[in-house]
């Protein structure tokens, strides 16, 4: 409601005939993908922004309609390219419900452990591209994706891929953790606070980062719960709700951690709060690796093959990195689901963006795009 | 000593020998050209390479290192690249104005080198009034930015080229006035004398450089800040650099012409710092008396290297500034700055009357706190009313 | 101060500088083809076919159950029955495939194949330089290119090669054992009134 009395007042500064068109077009210096925003411009301000999107679109509802449930598994990987670990779980997380399946607590905790460390990555890599999309040039893009590095790394002694990863299965993982592996990690974990610490040394007191990012696209609370905004970007408008603490799914309930919560829901406290949300997830690993029992990985009623749940619903969701994804399967007794269908994080946070640039310069609509964190693969699926 | 330092002035009047009398200045001048020409542009291939290899260093990683030895050959490669391009000209641009703009561009940076001694008895003309030709010939070249964006009849060109404009010209104002300092306590505006008045030396064998009193610091701050602006370069690199509206005034061009761009702005970049060097950094001088043993254009062309890698580090380090924020930070904080710098160096130079033994740090602490207190105070007005520092919440 | 946030990135870039001169984290580039990254054990790229033994194709595991063409998700796995029977490790007549293709361009490095393959026939191998000028059918791989023997999957996969093995020398030897006293065991009575 409010945007639109927005859109009519800036409208009201130039005709119609005067606004110069911009087509951001889908191949962009800026990153992000295959997207694109029409916007109107009244000079240097955008007056009108739509975004145009389904470029990437691959058809990976209508797919699973015709894989078995299994076969699906690959095709959550490629959702949300960058985070595959967290889109396997809510889409095991979805077929246990509606399978009636149990994973044991061994399973549990490696899930999070990953989750986590996708939550690490998936970070990293935002902070990196919303300086890239700045003009930093690179620099710190690659010192985060040199951290990333580690954690892929640590992926593919694990699960054999370090971006399509394909880990979980319903009742449990796929396969267990290889000698070595939680050494490695916890060294890992010990070792990131002194990246984050030398990140925000280059970047947080930089003033033309404050300049650029101070202010910016603010989001108010009330629009962000009214648009169906999630994750980071609502916690930084001031909403506390986070998933993993409203909901406690897997083993959840058990770690403490703190949900950090922004003030003034610009780009710099989108920004902030994923870097804070980096340090809890550390504290999270700390705990899930002390505290990771022993025992089977699969629940010994779960099925590889022809598994058939029996007729009915479910709606799985996790907080993904991005947000609340969620799954929607409806069953019909068959070997396939009837109904197949992703809530994309980035999708849905996407919705609002006009609202956030308006009366923005074009400059700074794309650091906003940047600070909204989308993935192509997730938001067109 | 002396043989290698004088070798290149040597050699010049060598060859100028063998032309008969009544051609020798011609041929001396073109000797000289030819030189400058022939050592800027290796610089100029040199500085591609080196900066693409240390802004790969600073990002972890090898810049490019398959052509020849450690990648030397690169410019080669690039140069081939540029040249075999197909030049493409729109069908509805200006064709002349079009054409000429990357010369327009290119030409007077040249001409800036003439009057620039690069070592003792080194400058290729003795003029006396030097500053003042190399800044006149120095905005000559803005208007090749706005020839290249209007001839291109591309409204993301002109936009493109109008902010470009809007920059340089608002930087240009900085620029000049850091250097007016320099031209005071100097009293002349021909670089040589410049040179020449930094070239006795304090307590310790430290030569007097410009850059060791506190409005030399500062004026050469300044100086570098609007230098980079007017180069162009990061973080002020919105004419070239944006990622919003294509590539402003460059897109309409291609292969060649896009290579004389570049061409002309890093020799922009390396005019602008070598008069750094000689306007601030003593220009060939050694920093201390017992190091003047070795060849004058040597300590130049290090000083010069200095600079240039910290323009090289400048833009590994930092992003981009908004226009509005760009024009801001120009108009509202620089030139205030260099203005007060003025009343600095006019203190520096009442208070070296005083005789007494406890003068210099007094002085010195007197002109760092009449430029330091402006620094802090006009930072703040430029930021506007800061907020209160972020808290961050977190629930339980 | 104004401006110290600048200078604090600008004495991290210049870490990073000479950092990168003598601290291997500082400069992690792998310069392939040159330098290559140790191979991963559980690394999974294309699916190949165990054989035991010498010969590719009297040794190959796969039974063509059809099982892994089933759960491909992208359907990349392409198999015909062969009418002739060949026997297994342990001596039992077992079918073979005729003709068994995978297209590589398709296939997705899911694994699923090799979790659902009741006989260790089918695994993942980790080549990755598989590029060809052939647009066609350079990227559909045929049996006799997918064959690999034992001792390459031991090579890949050594954890889990031991396992099978171990597995499969104890399945041997009870086959073996439970042939050998079927045949030792005492024979039935002979019918009475001759044969019918």
């Amino acid at each position: 409601m409010s945007a639109s009395t927005t859109t009519v007042e800036l409208a009201e500064r130039a005709p119609e005939n005067q606004l110069l068109e911009v087509s951001l077009g889908p191949q962009h210096p800026s990153t992000h993908g295959v997207f694109r925003m029409d916007v109107a411009l009244d000079g240097e301000t955008v007056v009108k922004l739509k975004p145009v999107f389904g470029y990437l679109h691959r058809n990976h509802e209508k797919i699973a309609e015709k894989c078995s449930y299994l076969g699906s598994m690959p095709y959550t990987d490629r959702l949300d390219y960058i985070c595959s670990l967290t889109n396997n779980w809510a889409y095991a997380l979805t077929v246990e419900k509606l399978a009636g399946l149990v994973a044991p607590e061994r399973a549990e905790y490696i899930r999070v452990i990953l989750s986590e460390l996708t939550r690490l990555i998936n970070h990293s890599a935002l902070a990196g591209f919303l300086l890239q999309d700045m003009g930093a040039l690179g620099t710190p893009l690659m010192y985060a994706f040199r951290e990333r590095e580690k954690i892929l790394d640590l992926f593919e002694s694990l699960t054999g891929a370090r971006m399509m990863c394909n880990y979980m299965r319903f009742g449990g993982c796929r396969c267990d953790l290889p000698p070595g592996w939680i050494e490695q990690a916890r060294s890992l974990v010990a070792e990131f606070p002194k990246f984050l610490d030398e990140f925000e040394a280059l970047l947080t007191g930089n003033e033309i980062l404050l300049a650029r990012t101070e202010g910016v696209g603010v989001l108010p609370a009330k629009l962000a719960v009214n648009a169906g905004v999630t994750g980071p970007m609502l916690r930084a408008s001031g909403v506390n709700y986070d998933i993993r603490k409203v909901d406690a799914y897997g083993v959840y309930g058990r770690f403490k951690f703190r949900v950090p919560l922004g003030e003034r829901g610009d780009v710099f406290d989108r920004y902030m709060l994923r870097i804070l949300e980096m340090r809890e997830s550390l504290k999270i690993l700390d705990q899930a690796m002390r505290d990771l029992p022993g025992g089977p990985i699969m629940d010994p009623k779960a099925k590889l093959r022809n598994l058939r749940p029996k007729p009915g619903e479910a709606y799985g969701r996790i907080e993904g990195p991005k947000g609340e994804l969620g799954f929607y399967l409806i069953s019909d007794g068959g070997p396939n689901p009837y109904r197949y269908r992703v809530r994309p994080p980035s999708l849905i946070n996407l919705t609002i963006l006009e609202d956030m640039c308006l009366g923005q310069t074009i400059a700074d609509a794309v650091v906003i795009l940047g600070s909204v964190d989308i993935v192509l693969g997730e938001v067109d699926r | 000593m002396s043989g290698l330092d004088q070798i290149f002035v040597g050699i010049g009047h060598g060859l100028a020998g063998w032309a008969p009398a009544s051609v020798r200045p011609l041929v001396a001048a073109v000797l000289e050209i030819a030189g400058i020409m022939a050592v800027f542009g290796s610089c100029f291939a040199l500085t591609t390479i080196v900066e693409r290899k240390v802004l790969g260093r600073m990002q972890n990683r090898y810049g490019p290192n398959r052509v020849g030895p450690c990648g030397l050959l690169q410019p080669l490669a690039d140069g081939i690249k540029m040249l075999t391009k197909e030049d493409i000209v729109p069908f509805s641009a200006d064709k002349t104005v079009h054409f000429l703009a990357p010369l327009a561009l290119t030409v007077p940076v040249w001409l800036a080198f003439a009057v620039l001694p690069f070592g003792r008895n080194m400058s290729a003309i003795e003029l006396n009034s030097g500053i003042l030709f190399f800044f006149a010939i120095g905005s000559a070249s803005e208007l090749a930015v706005f020839m290249a964006g209007w001839s291109s009849q591309n409204k993301y060109s002109l936009v493109g080229a109008m902010r470009a404009i809007a920059q340089m010209i608002s930087y240009e104002v900085p620029l000049v006035l850091s250097t007016v300092p320099v031209l005071m306590l100097a009293g002349s505006l021909s670089l040589n004398d410049i040179v020449a008045a930094q070239g006795t030396y304090t307590f310790g064998g430290l030569a007097r450089w410009n850059v060791f009193t506190p409005w030399g610091l500062a004026g050469l701050l300044l100086f570098l800040i609007a230098a980079t602006a007017e180069s162009n370069r990061s973080p002020f690199d919105l004419p070239e650099g944006e990622s919003e509206i294509i590539a402003g005034f460059l897109t309409e061009y291609s292969g060649f012409k896009y290579a004389l761009f570049f061409l002309g702005e890093y020799l922009g970049l390396f005019a602008l710092t070598g008069l750094a060097v000689t306007l601030f950094l003593g220009g060939w001088h050694a920093p201390f008396q017992w190091l003047e043993w070795a060849p004058s254009w040597l300590w130049f062309g290090i000083k010069f290297g200095a600079l240039i890698f910290l323009f090289i580090w400048v833009r590994a380090t930092l992003p981009r500034l908004r226009l509005d924020q760009l024009l801001n930070f120009s108009w509202r904080f620089l030139t205030p700055l260099s203005l007060i710098n003025l009343l600095v160096a006019a203190a520096w130079y009442w208070t070296g009357a005083w005789k007494s033994a406890a003068a210099p740090p007094v002085r010195w602490l007197l002109c760092a706190a009449l430029i330091a207190l402006p620094y802090h105070w006009l930072g703040q007005a430029l930021r506007g009313a800061s907020p209160p520092p972020r808290k961050y919440n977190y629930a339980e | 101060m104004n401006g110290a946030g600048i200078i604090k990135g600008m004495i991290e870039t210049a870490r990073n500088f000479a950092g990168s001169y003598h601290d291997s984290k500082r400069l992690t580039t792998v310069q392939y083809p040159e330098e290559k990254l140790a191979p991963v054990e559980n690394a999974r790229t294309i699916p190949f076919l165990v054989y035991d033994g010498g010969d590719a194709m009297p040794g190959l595991r796969c039974t063509a159950c059809m099982i892994c063409e089933k759960e491909c998700p992208p359907q990349c796995i392409y198999i015909v029955k062969d009418q002739v029977k060949k026997p297994d490790f342990v001596g039992k007549m077992q079918m073979q495939p005729k003709v068994f293709d995978i297209d590589i361009s398709v296939c997705m490095s899911c694994g699923i194949c090799v979790e659902v393959c009741p006989f260790d026939a089918i695994k993942m191998d980790q080549v990755f330089e598989l590029s060809t000028n052939d647009r066609f059918g350079g990227l559909l791989l045929n049996k006799t290119q997918l064959a690999k023997p034992n001792e390459y999957f031991n090579k890949l996969h050594k954890t889990e090669a031991s396992e099978i093995d171990a597995r499969r020398i104890e399945e041997k030897q009870k086959a073996e054992a439970a042939a050998a006293a079927k045949a030792a065991a005492p024979k039935p009575p002979a019918a009475p009134g001759g044969a019918k």
